[in-house]
């Protein structure tokens, strides 16, 4: 039996687990495209 | 399955949403606006994911500011109606992870600024934060009248930082536009504190109203705006903006030069009296975006 506070923790955890995996794939993403810039720049 | 007590709430972890709150996304707009400015003004052109990341970077610092001065002045925001409800004062967050986040976000944003565009900018972000969050909030703010003054350059970064992530140096336009800001700063906040004086004085901050008086604090938001309407007119005399941008430059420092003098001879002592100030408050925040956006427009749109 989960109790209500609980199942809110887990939300939370699940929120925020889910907010970080989008951000670090867009943190990923971005990289790639600074590198493909950078080197495009002959920096 | 276990069951968790949760019989102290801090235990709950913090919502995402309530990191965001940290982050004070209304201040950031400006922030914001004002760096894509100071990039797009520039005579070199970043390719737009650099670019993107400049002033991504910009946004995350001014964040990490936000958060940072949050976890500083829990105390002060629980006495103050205005701040309250943030998510430290209302107990919704714990203190260590507004501070983990904060330290995070600034060192993350500063070392993708020298990665992403160049070391001098990411310096210039670095000194930005650390001005703003210990210079302004640790020492300035909670000591002297004066705290607007100087912690005013903290949010004056910002276009400085976006010409030097294009250029990589500095020129007397970024400088211009820093100065802008610098000078706008203290009446646009002292508008704002004369109208929520009674906040301020009950968390102890020693505003100017709280400290001069409101019609001292009337006189120096008048004899602010001068310095600023001059400032704000000056890229166009000096060749380094178009008759467009100084035309409407002229108009918008104007108005405000009105709008502060009607706070000059305002005597009024209760907020519900105050339209002089709240209209200068928010005619402030109005002017500073258009006078940037004029100032973009002005080197792109063939006048």
């Amino acid at each position: 039996m989960v109790s209500p506070e609980d199942e809110l923790i887990r939300k939370r955890q699940r929120d925020r687990a889910r907010l970080t995996a989008l951000l670090l794939a867009a943190f990923v993403i971005l990289l790639f495209f600074i590198t493909i810039a950078k080197t495009g720049m002959n920096w | 399955m276990p069951t968790l007590e949760l019989s102290n709430p801090a235990a709950l972890p913090a919502d995402w949403r309530d990191f965001v709150a940290l982050t004070k996304p209304r201040v950031m707009s400006l922030v914001v606006f004002s760096g894509l400015c100071g990039l797009l003004v520039a005579p070199v052109k970043l390719p737009l994911v650099l670019g993107f990341t400049a002033v991504l970077c910009i946004a995350l610092a001014a964040g990490a500011c936000g958060a940072l001065n949050q976890w500083y002045e829990v105390e002060v925001d629980a006495k103050m109606r205005r701040t309250a409800k943030r998510p430290l004062p209302a107990g919704r967050m714990e203190r260590q992870s507004a501070l983990q986040f904060g330290v995070g976000l600034g060192a993350f944003s500063v070392l993708l600024m020298g990665l992403a565009t160049n070391w001098f900018a990411a310096i210039l972000l670095a000194v930005s934060i650390l001005f703003y969050v210990i210079v302004y909030t640790v020492w300035l703010k909670p000591r002297t009248a004066q705290n607007i003054v100087i912690g005013g350059a903290a949010g004056a970064f910002p276009p400085l930082i976006g010409w030097v992530a294009a250029t990589g140096h500095l020129a007397t336009l970024p400088l211009l536009l820093f100065a802008i800001i610098f000078l706008w700063t203290p009446p646009h906040f002292w508008a704002l504190s004369l109208f929520v004086r009674s906040d301020y004085a009950a968390a102890g901050i020693p505003m100017l109203p709280v400290v001069a008086g409101a019609q001292s604090t009337r006189r120096q938001i008048f004899l602010y705006s001068l310095p600023m309407a001059a400032a704000a007119v000056a890229p166009w005399p000096l060749n380094l903006a178009g008759p467009v941008y100084g035309i409407c430059a002229s108009v918008l420092s104007f108005v405000f030069l009105i709008l502060a003098g009607r706070v000059a001879v305002n005597r009024a002592t209760e907020p519900s009296a105050m339209d002089a100030e709240k209209h200068l408050f928010a005619y402030s925040v109005f002017y500073l975006f258009a006078l940037f956006a004029v100032l973009v427009a002005d080197r792109y749109l063939p006048w």
